[in-house]
């Protein structure tokens, strides 16, 4: 039996896909683990395979061999409804292109992952708040994502990924669509998120954000590099 | 935040795709209303027409040796010496349980009569239920209006060389002869047809009735029922039925009833179908939104409350909405369709079952879309992790 020391342990990860008649090996035989509070950076080019990895890491994507385990979970022996908790309790995704729901406001769009929690209407509400004043988006919250800046945007789904208080955060290419100083600014909040003990893994391909970080994972080809 | 308030913030923040997914459901429901509601206006309508058609019932005295022929039904002997009701027991009828359901009564008086030296038989009627029971009598001259003026049947007034206008002696009275009958193919082409009780006067059968002939409404009442009923109150008399009359009438209705019935069930078909496509294009376009929900955290479960919950508030509006509009087509369209004809009113009934059918099928047309949208592998959906 595996003895599991570490917040997140990888063995022997490998994902194809079927491209037609072709299989690409889009992840080989990947072996690391994370601690906990660990800011890790994961680099590599574009079709490295780094954001298949971090799909895969937030138990959105099934591997086709190896093993992943999260606080001793062996997270793809779970259900597919087990998985769907586990990342409600587990994770706090921010996704590339801030991905929020056009139609529901700053507030609303913060509070999304509580939807499926039991805490009360009240509790949900002040601690969406706290993290909408910890992002300084108080002004904004009855705003439209759309009538928001990039950055605002970028602030509004951190603030959905933390609500939560989940202890693993991943984050995909964060910054990609921003500019220089606000992606400064944006990072400066995720050290800082780090500080508070969150377990940060954020995949991007922009050296100048890996300073950040605690270590760089670099993938190159689907295997580590 | 609750699962609720998504679907609620989906619907109040994406109008224009809503209003196209309820006008799905309205088109369905409206017509299946307007539909019906105009089938009930006509059914109405032909039922009135139809009771117009003549008598459903005959109720004769009852008699042992006795026959007599009238209109093709067994009311007594060929001499005419028959026997009676009395006049004034009619009024019995008004103690039936379903005498509203009584439209026309028409009692007659028959007895032979000697005119010019012929034998004539002498039909004594009440003018007014006569010609409401009647209406397909076509005639020469005019009614009669006063107590002296009768009809004649064609083959009467060809046999006696009798013309509206002309007077006609009958027991040393003189009577004028208002009108006469184009040839009907009944027994009233051979008989002399004068007010009830200038008849009862002239045959010496004063306060007595031969035959009554009632034309009743058999909407939700059987006929059979009525003619109990009427039986029960004149043990003396033979009530008949007569249920050809009656089962042509209820086939017309019900020709009309499945006609609507089938439009219905294409129209529920279509609607279901445009739920169906509306629905799936919908959830096509919130791929990347499902996405993120499963990504965060949401089961299978939730996703498909949220778009069964959407679909479940469609549904009510859609059909409050359809409802509303089914009538005000209905009660545009009555008149067009039916001449002279009259809108039946709302039921109330019909609103409560339309949205309820809105609902049922807009939840049964969103079942697929939620499923496959509770089914999509979320870094598929994403496409970005």
């Amino acid at each position: 039996m595996t003895k599991i020391n570490h917040l997140i342990q990888v063995e022997d990860l490998g994902k194809d896909y079927q491209s037609g008649d072709t299989t690409v090996n889009a992840i080989q035989n990947m072996d690391f683990s994370i601690d906990d509070e660990e800011f890790v950076t994961i680099m590599g080019q574009s079709g490295s395979g780094k954001s298949t990895l971090l799909s895969i890491l937030g138990g959105l994507n099934h591997p086709s061999s190896g093993k992943i385990f999260v606080d001793s979970l062996d997270l793809y022996s779970l259900s597919t409804e087990q998985r769907a908790d586990f990342r409600s309790e587990y994770i706090g995704f921010i996704f590339h292109s801030f991905q929020l729901i056009s139609y529901l406001t700053v507030l609303e769009n913060v509070k999304l992952p509580m939807a499926v929690t039991g805490q009360k209407k009240k509790k949900k509400n002040s601690m969406a708040l706290d993290v909408i004043d910890r992002m300084g988006l108080t002004s904004k919250k009855d705003r439209l994502p759309d009538q928001l800046s990039g950055g605002e945007q970028e602030r509004v789904a951190i603030a959905r990924a933390i609500v939560n208080k989940p202890p693993i955060i991943l984050a995909d290419e964060p910054t990609g669509n921003l500019d220089t100083h606000t992606a400064k600014d944006i990072m400066g909040l995720l050290k800082s998120l780090n500080q508070d003990g969150h377990t940060i893994i954020m995949v991007t391909h922009n050296p100048e954000m890996e300073a950040f970080s605690g270590r760089t994972i670099n993938v190159k080809d689907g295997n580590l590099a | 935040m609750k699962l609720h308030n998504i679907s609620f913030g989906n619907i109040s923040r994406r109008k224009a795709k809503m209003l196209f997914l309820i006008m799905g459901l309205v088109i369905g429901i409206s017509t299946i209303v307007t539909l019906l509601s105009v089938t009930e206006t006509m059914t109405r309508d032909i039922e009135e027409r139809l009771n117009q058609f003549g008598a459903n019932i005959v109720m004769v005295p009852r008699s042992e040796n006795l026959s007599l022929s009238y209109g093709g039904i067994d009311v007594g002997g060929v001499n005419y010496q028959v026997r009676e009701i009395a006049q004034q027991s009619l009024s019995r009828l008004k103690t039936i349980k379903n005498y509203k359901n009584l439209a026309i009564v028409a009692p007659k008086v028959l007895g032979p009569v000697v005119v010019n030296g012929k034998k004539i038989l002498l039909m004594g009627v009440d003018f007014k239920e006569e010609l409401a029971l009647k209406t397909w009598w076509q005639k020469k001259g005019k009614y009669p209006v006063t107590k002296d003026e009768l009809i004649l049947g064609s083959e009467v007034a060809t046999m006696l060389n009798f013309l509206p206008g002309d007077t006609m002696m009958m027991a040393n009275e003189p009577f004028q002869v208002a009108a006469v009958l184009k040839p009907t193919g009944t027994s009233e082409d051979s008989a002399v047809i004068a007010d009830l009780a200038s008849a009862q006067k002239i045959l010496g059968k004063e306060g007595k009735i031969s035959m009554v002939e009632i034309s009743a409404f058999c909407q939700g009442c059987p006929i059979t029922e009525l003619t109990l009923q009427i039986a029960g109150k004149f043990p003396d008399t033979k009530v008949t039925a007569m249920k050809q009359a009656v089962m042509s009438k209820m086939q017309s209705i019900e020709m009309f009833k499945s006609f609507s019935l089938g439009i219905s069930i294409i129209v529920i078909f279509i609607g279901s179908l445009l739920v169906m496509v509306t629905m799936m294009g919908s959830v096509n376009e919130r791929t990347r939104e499902i996405g993120i929900f499963r990504a965060i955290g949401f089961r299978r479960g939730h996703v498909m409350q949220i778009i069964l919950l959407e679909a479940m508030l469609l549904g009510i509006v859609g059909g409050v909405l359809g409802f509303a509009i089914g009538n005000a087509i209905a009660l545009g369209i009555v008149p067009m369709v039916i001449h002279d004809g009259q809108f039946a009113g709302i039921n109330y009934q019909l609103g409560g079952l339309s949205v309820l059918m809105a609902v049922a099928l807009s939840l049964l047309a969103s079942l697929y879309p939620a499923f496959k949208a509770s089914n999509m592998d979320p870094s598929e959906a994403l496409r970005v992790l």
